[in-house]
């Protein structure tokens, strides 16, 4: 009983310590940002990395998301004779929750296990202490600019996303399967108010500060061999996936 | 130049440095030698500030660096150098961009000066014309070498090599250990080695310290370490498996171990 108290308590302890130095970790490599000299230079290479690098995944996904929502949300509609309302069905799902959400999910994928990964090996090749004994600061070289990258990058992603995303749906409900053009954009018009857009702005960067912080964090702590960075990819991955649906519920549930 | 006074550093109640006090003289070639898991790399992080001992203290100069802010410890790396084990270098720059990378972060000298300060210090280690290439296309002995023209580029008073020649064939170990000896002499820098290659710091070193599980054994020149009496020592620079060095790190009796569940 004692031991299995000892155990879960124990468990509790490293847990807190875990959030609280992930916590200290996000604010020194915000703080960094402010402190002289600043390195503008690497913030561009970094959005690179991070944003136009992920372009092609975010077009190809936003598209067949607003097709497919097209499609199904075409046949439902038929059965109370309102397919002209799937304009606004369409736009509004996927400025709200699937373009930030999926947005997000992709750039995990695609841009945030590069960055445990990059982050990892240049722990376990020591170069994060190389950089320390060249008097210069390692979280604010490699992980502050990616921050902010990240912060700048998914809220224009997630923008893309959702006019592909509106564009697929457009290709398939009105070109596909006969709906009026007309009804398509008039609806979607009349049914997207600014709270919508705002909201999905809001998420969308959220969710960029939750993939870099946390892909860098978990890449910063690897340990050991090459292993190690392979366990932490995966884990970041894994982690950051369901850190963004869960934060999703959160602000939507602030959101609405 | 580096006086360590009673350093101590221990890890879940395992003690990886045990009370170690040395000094590191100005312009001459120390080598801490000791085998795997003796302590001698805990040490020298501790010595370059990249470890905050448990308690002691570590004089670089006159300021103890244990006692320094991280910009203060900041300042004075810029005058330490440090070769890494496995080079360390940026896999994203080129040879050239990894060389200067200290001048680009601390000076703000034009890029033909920094062209030409790279130049030279590959010139030193005789690798002139490798400037475009990636770490990836060199070999370790290069790679080792290239690390070392950055080691140097913001010409450090005390250069630190973490097991310069493990893993190199023995020519590159030769051109590694020439380029210690060469520096030190030509430069001047005071340098720290840390090794378990006993043919090549006997061959470098001015000073020679031994370490065991921590503790430091002996110390000493290369000729007094070579007729110490310790039996130790002894053992260690002849690399006998049987010794007073045990083989294995466990007390327990190994028909003990085996024979109760």
């Amino acid at each position: 009983m004692l031991t299995l108290l000892a155990t879960v308590g124990r468990r509790v302890i490293d847990l807190v310590r875990y959030w609280g130095r992930s916590g200290i970790f996000l604010c020194t490599s915000i703080a960094y940002a402010v402190v002289p000299p600043f390195k503008v230079r690497s913030y561009p290479q970094q959005m690179q990395m991070i944003g136009s690098r992920s372009l092609s995944i975010i077009l190809v996904t936003g598209a067949f998301t607003g097709m497919v929502l097209s499609l199904q949300g075409y046949h439902t509609l038929a059965k109370f004779g309102s397919t002209g309302l799937l304009g606004s069905a369409v736009a509004l799902s996927i400025i709200r929750e699937l373009g930030p959400v999926l947005a997000a999910l992709m750039v995990t994928g695609r841009a945030g296990s590069a960055i445990t990964a990059e982050i990892g090996i240049m722990k376990i090749t020591e170069q994060l202490n190389a950089l320390e004994m060249m008097a210069v600061n390692p979280v604010k070289h490699v992980v502050t600019p990616k921050i902010f990258a990240g912060l700048i990058s998914l809220p224009i992603l997630t923008a893309i996303f959702d006019l592909t995303g509106i564009g697929g749906g457009y290709v398939v409900g009105v070109k596909l399967l006969g709906v009026n053009e007309g009804a398509y954009f008039g609806e979607m018009v009349r049914a997207v108010e600014f709270m919508d857009i705002y909201g999905g702005f809001v998420k969308s960067l959220v969710f960029g500060l939750i993939i870099t912080w946390f892909c860098s964090f978990i890449g910063y702590t690897a340990v050991g061999t090459t292993e190690g960075v392979a366990r932490a990819t995966t884990n970041a991955v894994v982690s950051t996936s369901v850190m963004i649906l869960i934060t999703d519920y959160i602000l939507t549930s602030f959101l609405l | 130049m580096i006086i360590l006074k009673d350093v101590r550093k221990a890890y879940n109640g395992l003690v990886a440095s045990d009370n170690v006090s040395c000094r590191f003289r100005k312009g001459k070639i120390t080598v801490i030698l000791g085998g795997s898991g003796s302590g001698k790399s805990t040490l020298l992080r501790q010595v370059v500030g990249l470890e905050r001992p448990d308690s002691g203290e570590i004089y670089f100069g006159d300021r103890d660096l244990t006692s320094l802010s991280k910009s203060e410890l900041y300042e004075y790396r810029k005058k330490m150098g440090m070769l890494f084990q496995g080079s360390a270098l940026f896999n994203s720059l080129n040879v050239l961009e990894n060389i200067a990378f200290p001048l680009r972060e601390h000076t703000d000298l034009a890029d033909s000066v920094i062209r030409t300060m790279v130049k030279m210090r590959l010139e030193l280690v005789g690798l002139r014309g490798v400037e475009e290439l990636m770490p990836s296309q060199l070999s370790g002995g290069m790679m080792k070498r290239i690390g070392l023209a950055r080691a140097i580029i913001m010409d450090p008073e005390v250069v630190f090599y973490d097991e310069p020649t493990s893993g190199l064939d023995p020519i590159s170990a030769g051109v590694i250990n020439k380029l210690i000896v060469d520096l030190n002499t030509i430069l001047g820098v005071t340098s720290v080695v840390v090794s378990h290659d006993i043919e090549s710091s006997f061959r470098i070193a001015d000073w020679i310290i031994i370490l065991f599980y921590g503790k430091k054994v002996a110390e000493g020149a290369p000729d007094e370490i070579r007729n110490a009496d310790d039996p130790r020592v002894q053992q260690f620079i002849k690399g006998e498996p049987e010794g007073p060095i045990p083989f294995n790190r466990t007390d327990k009796d190994f028909y003990e171990d085996i024979l109760i569940p």
